[in-house]
């Protein structure tokens, strides 16, 4: 029987490499993801309005505050886009750029979605974890005071409480944090129910490891998956909570704007013939939202996937 | 299931009672009375009119009293911008429109959310199925307060054929626009609810059973895979009842119908405490309740569930 030296070889040579890598879940989970074209669609509109909202400044030629003397009066017949007067998306009914204040309002829009979408991460998991871990009465307090706080319709208390101590962007933030926390925190109270019996818990348990460094080192890095996932989706939310309060006129106060105040002045002026005021806004609005959900339900997917 | 109604209702009193304890507490700390205006008043006039609103008396009393009269009496006390008139009379002329319309959207979202959910999971991957997901997906960029003012442009602004706000119990037409801006995005959330959960149980064993045993495709969805497909959607009322009368207060203030939501919102631009807290601590009552009764359904629904 002749032997092929090559494949010999070869096959000496596969057997001396290292071994053949594994492919952790994250590596799988990162590959489904980039294959979902409805995530990645979502993923570039992130970023472009992200873009948009970083840089989209430094083309305005006018600035948000400033008013356009030659339109004022005139805005239906003057105000409409146009790039010879530096008013890609015309100006609002004080002859104020539109572009300028879209940029403005994507900036504080998108700033309140992050931060309390940051709030609700931070708060609810370390209550959730906490509440999960320690389990038995304190649990049962903790929880019930989650319900309880859910019950309350907690759009009324927050303008409640933006009323009475003013209308600041720190409150703001303040309020939707207080309320953001609460469905993040039944998630991860929920998957760290299922996380503290397992072998890993035990044995930092066993090795003395305090409570309080379990659940962060231990409890916390492992409800990563979800809580990343929840947080996606908790970003459109806290997007509209902010547009609702300040299509009210009671968020965001002049002369910074937001989506919500803008599409609001927009929906205001709308018989006069100006519907770009309403229009842009709204564009960006609509686009940011489908891009959160896109790349929300595709982190799920990618992450869970006998759910597909 | 009367030990069950009950125990819920000693976590719903204490609930509400706590929501009436916080508002005060929060109104007695805010910065400034409701008389603190750009003309200060003289301090006579200003010692006066807190005697007479009892904002001189200890927290603690005014809590009492203020409890006291929404228990026993349902006062929720006089406003404090409008003196001649109480909290109770711009609740009661604002509501009856509140309930009229957030009943047809609440009506509406379920009924047309749960039958395009439905038919989606009949008809898995046909054209109907791509048809009611895209609309959900649609929809759920949708909010209140960006459906009113696209309904306003296109049927009021564009065909002429709604009136763009105001309010009539007589002439429908006027329902139309705040029913339809209110219901869409719950309606689109409740149709995804709905078809991910039916699809789930028109693949378990038990509708395969009812299949092999020969029994017509239509029974079988309406006996045997409808009830189960509906918890998911029975407990995703609750959030959407809350969301709705805070939808309420967009559609109130856009199409002037005139309902709560109005009244809330003239409260908060005029710092008017009582105005606001009654109606918040009316619309937490209604929530209260009304989750109540979805535990109860859910409960009835499901014998699974303990009590």
């Amino acid at each position: 029987m002749v032997i092929d030296q090559t494949k010999m070889q070869s096959l000496s040579a596969r057997l001396v490499q290292d071994e053949v890598k594994g492919r952790s879940p994250w590596a799988d989970a990162r590959k489904r993801f980039f294959r979902n074209k409805a995530a990645m669609f979502g993923l570039t509109i992130l970023v472009l309005v992200t873009l948009f909202a970083a840089l989209g400044g430094q083309f305005a030629a006018w600035s948000g505050e400033e008013l356009d003397f030659s339109v004022m009066g005139r805005v239906a017949e003057l105000g409409a886009p146009s790039l010879a007067n530096g008013h890609y998306f015309g100006t609002d009914n004080l002859g104020r750029d539109l572009f300028a204040r879209v940029v403005q309002g994507t900036q504080i829009s998108l700033m309140v979605g992050i931060v309390g979408a940051a709030i609700a991460v931070i708060v609810g998991t370390l209550y959730g974890a906490t509440a999960g871990y320690v389990g038995g009465r304190t649990d049962q307090i903790m929880m019930r005071a989650v319900d309880i706080l859910m019950s309350i319709p907690y759009m009324f208390v927050l303008i409640l409480l933006l009323v009475m101590f003013g209308r600041s962007m720190s409150m703001l933030f303040l309020g939707i944090g207080l309320i953001s926390w609460l469905d993040m925190s039944r998630i991860v109270r929920g998957q760290t129910l299922s996380l503290k019996n397992r072998e890993f818990i035990e044995a930092a348990r066993a090795t003395g490891v305090s409570s309080f460094r379990i659940i962060i080192r231990h409890i916390v890095p492992n409800l990563l998956g979800v809580v990343a996932v929840y947080a996606t989706l908790l970003v459109p939310l806290m997007i509209l909570t902010e547009s609702f309060i300040s299509f009210l006129g009671l968020g965001v106060q002049e002369p910074l704007t937001s989506w919500g105040a803008l599409i609001s002045e927009g929906a205001g002026t709308m018989n006069y013939g100006t519907l770009w005021q309403l229009a842009f806004p709204l564009f960006f609005f609509v686009i940011t939202l489908f891009g959160f959900f896109f790349v929300g339900d595709g982190l799920r997917d990618a992450l869970d996937p006998k759910e597909r | 299931m009367f030990a069950f109604i009950l125990r819920r209702l000693a976590v719903a009193v204490p609930t509400l009672l706590l929501l009436i304890v916080f508002s005060f507490v929060l109104m007695s700390l805010a910065p400034g009375g409701p008389f603190t205006g750009e003309r200060a008043l003289p301090p006579a006039v200003l010692a006066n009119l807190e005697a007479q609103y009892g904002l001189n008396d200890p927290l603690w009393l005014q809590i009492w009293n203020y409890l006291v009269s929404i228990v026993v009496h349902f006062d929720f006390g006089p406003s404090f911008v409008y003196p001649d008139r109480t909290v109770n009379q711009l609740i009661a002329a604002g509501f009856p429109v509140t309930l009229t319309y957030g009943g047809l959207a609440f009506v509406a979202a379920v009924v047309v959310g749960v039958a395009l959910g439905v038919a989606a999971a009949i008809w898995h991957n046909t054209w109907l199925d791509y048809l009611a997901v895209g609309i959900s997906i649609g929809a759920q960029v949708l909010p209140n307060f960006v459906m009113a003012p696209l309904l306003v442009l296109v049927f009021t602004l564009w065909y002429r054929v709604l009136p763009g706000g105001g309010w009539s119990f007589n002439d429908p037409s006027f329902w139309i626009m705040p029913v339809i801006a209110l219901s869409t995005s719950y309606m689109a959330s409740i149709a995804r609810i709905t078809r991910s959960s039916m699809l789930e149980v028109l693949g378990s064993n038990h509708i395969r059973t009812a299949r092999a045993k020969g029994m017509p495709e239509s029974r079988v969805i309406i006996r045997h895979a409808l009830k189960p497909a509906m918890l998911p959607v029975i407990s995703y009322l609750g959030p959407v009842f809350v969301s709705m009368i805070t939808g309420s207060v967009v559609i109130d203030i856009y199409f002037s119908t005139g309902g709560i939501g109005k009244a809330f919102v003239d409260s908060a631009l005029n710092r008017d405490y009582a105005v606001m807290m009654g109606v918040t601590i009316l619309i937490g009552t209604l929530t209260i309740l009304f989750n109540l009764l979805v535990d109860v359904l859910y409960a009835w629904i499901d014998p699974k569930i303990r009590y």
